[in-house]
């Protein structure tokens, strides 16, 4: 497994080598969770290599974080580890978020931490959705949960959801579905289409100044004055 | 620069012996709050506005009425009257009447409310609260400047030849603080104005509002209103202050501790990471001197010290020790970091001195009542004769 550290945001340029960061809120060790994540990240990379490109791989793992993350659901702040958290996924060009199931749902940790996203935070960013549970019935919980989840969040999940119960990890047939949605992410990122969509659409969305994302309004410079609501705060009328 | 006290009224069960402030204990407090704000000297003491409980302060003109008749010197203000629910012609009307008895000595502040039942309990929709709030000031600023007003919006009845009443005194309006904790569109419109803008700077990381402070600033100085620097910013904080940091510590841990919104929550943290500062009168001084340094000069420095279920002793005590040990430390270390051209949040003779200089203000006289309960089209004897009342048309 390639570990490497996150670029700055800032420092991004069309040579830089490709930003994957892996989400995982499996909490054991080892936990299969990360395991099949980091399978998908490493197939991703290895696909971006093959055609003379680079990648770099970063992880954030939610079970170390699980009391920031609590504690930010009540305060309504984020801790410094859990900003710098949402940091690395807003600079990431791409995304590989796993899951354990519990009670027949994604891990409420994963859910608490998506709760905390900014609504533009991965606007339009190329997502692998992976799962794991202890029963092939829970199948299902990728699309049905994670899915509509990140379809909330406006990314763009690769059209192959990736779960696997115990007896998967037995069977090629998982390695052939990573590969498939490796391959599904790598060309995402390769047409661009998720930064042409987040440039180009950018305004459409909702957002919150001061916010995470990397395009986020921070300065008045950055703040634009022709809607309805600032014509009439300097005055004007709706 | 001013210091003052804020609160919300809010009552909860003192976690200590469990009791609880009834309602007409509580707003006897709040009395006495305010009148001890004055006798130490603090400059503003500023009252919240709820509907519902357990905050008792509903009615913030009516209690704010009977403490500028026991107070001498403070400045009343609000935290916040809210500009979304309440109808702008009744804040135009109920502030002026407050600021003629408080002779001056009140502002107010402005702001949304994020009592989510409240908008519908009074016919409002709270998906449109920014632009409510936007309307509401917009209409607010003008029945405050002009004898007669003519308006149309999208959110209140039309008005046709509208006097508000009594107009400010000295004609002059008292002075209006925007806050927000969130919203880019209420900064532009204190800055569009050259009003303050108030940042609460409590329950929130360190230099957390920092980004629309600075846009606050910025488009101040875009409108022409003066410099960045000049922009008039205030700031909230908390604090709870013992002579020995660890008896401060140890007494608000519990108030801590059990408030709802801090339950799960480490003070040491909270101490580390926000604007509250628990501890001797020095840490709080230094503390506050640090929001100087994040923040640039501001005007406002307020002080929520009566909230978290402390009893009125233990608030009184805090009061004493603000206006006491820390203020009078803070006025002269602002006072002598502060940037020569940076200008002091206005009073009302400050206004009153820009208005007029050394001319006599104007004290508006109506005319008549000619028998239909109106004073004809021009309402003062010496309103503008190009401004006339046009009523509206009874058929």
């Amino acid at each position: 497994m390639t570990v490497a550290t996150v670029q700055p945001h800032d420092a991004a340029g069309p040579e830089q080598a490709v930003r994957l960061v892996v989400v995982s809120a499996g909490v054991s060790d080892p936990s299969s969770s990360r395991l099949l994540a980091d399978r998908t990240a490493q197939k991703a990379v290895d696909l971006i290599r093959a055609s003379g490109g680079s990648a770099t791989v970063g992880t954030v793992e939610l079970g170390p974080l699980a009391v920031d993350i609590a504690q930010a659901i009540v305060s309504g702040f984020p801790s410094d580890r859990l900003r710098n958290a949402f940091e690395r996924l807003a600079a990431a060009d791409g995304l590989i978020v796993s899951t354990p199931v519990y009670k027949a749902g994604v891990s409420g940790l994963f859910k608490s931490f998506a709760d905390l996203l900014d609504n533009d935070l991965i606007i339009a960013k190329p997502v692998v959705l992976a799962a794991t549970a202890g029963t092939a019935r829970h199948s299902m919980v990728v699309d049905e949960q994670m899915r509509p989840l990140f379809a909330f969040l406006r990314a763009i999940p690769a059209p192959t959801s990736l779960f696997a119960a115990p007896e998967d990890w037995g069977h090629s047939e998982l390695g052939e579905r990573i590969a498939r949605a490796a391959t599904e992410l790598v060309l995402l990122l390769r047409s661009g289409v998720g930064s042409a969509i987040a440039d180009t659409a950018w305004n459409g969305y909702d957002h919150r100044f001061g916010g995470t994302a990397t395009r986020a309004e921070r300065t008045a410079d950055d703040v634009d004055f022709s809607t309805d609501l600032m014509r009439l705060a300097a005055g004007g009328k709706l | 620069m001013q210091f003052g006290i804020f609160t919300v009224g809010d009552i909860a069960p003192d976690p200590v012996t469990g009791y609880t402030q009834s309602e007409a204990e509580r707003i006897g407090n709040i009395v006495r709050i305010a009148q001890k704000a004055d006798e130490v000297g603090l400059d503003v003491f500023a009252l919240g506005e709820h509907h519902n409980p357990p905050f008792v302060p509903s009615s913030p003109t009516t209690l704010l009425g009977h403490i500028a008749a026991l107070t001498r010197r403070i400045i009343l203000s609000t935290s916040v009257t809210l500009v979304t629910t309440n109808d702008p012609v009744r804040i135009a009307e109920e502030y002026a009447m407050l600021q003629h008895v408080a002779k001056g000595r009140l502002d107010l502040m402005v702001g949304r409310g994020n009592t989510v039942p409240v908008y519908p309990w009074f016919g409002k929709d709270i998906r449109q609260g920014v632009a409510l709030a936007l309307e509401n000031y917009n209409l607010l600023h003008r029945l405050w400047r002009e004898d007669v007003v003519d308006w149309e919006g999208t959110f209140r009845t039309p008005l046709q030849g509208f006097t508000s009443t009594p107009r400010p005194l000295d004609d002059v309006p008292p002075f209006v603080w925007h806050g927000s904790i969130r919203t880019p569109e209420i900064a532009e419109q204190a800055a569009y104005y050259g009003n303050g803008y108030f940042a609460n700077h409590i329950l929130a990381p360190n230099l957390h509002f920092k980004p629309l402070v600075d846009f606050y600033r910025s488009r101040f100085e875009h409108y022409g209103h003066g410099t960045r620097e000049q922009a008039i910013v205030g700031l909230g904080g908390q604090a709870f202050i013992a002579r020995r940091s660890q008896d401060a510590v140890k007494t608000f841990r519990p108030y801590f501790e059990s408030y709802p919104i801090f339950r799960g929550s480490s003070l040491d943290d909270y101490m580390a990471g926000t604007p509250l500062t628990v501890g001797s009168p020095q840490e709080v001084i230094d503390k506050t001197l640090t929001f100087r340094e994040g923040f640039g000069d501001y005007q406002r420095q307020m002080f929520a010290v009566d909230s978290m279920a402390l009893p009125v002793e233990m608030a009184l005590e805090q009061i004493e020790l603000l206006g006491t040990e820390v203020v009078p430390v803070l006025r002269k270390e602002t006072a002598s970091l502060r940037a020569p051209d940076v200008p002091e949040a206005p009073t009302h003779s400050d206004l009153v001195r820009a208005k007029y200089g050394d001319a006599e203000p104007r004290q508006p006289r109506p005319n008549p009542n000619r028998g239909d309960n109106l004073s004809g089209a021009s309402p003062y004897q010496d309103s503008d004769p190009d401004a006339e009342a046009r009523f509206p048309q009874v058929v």
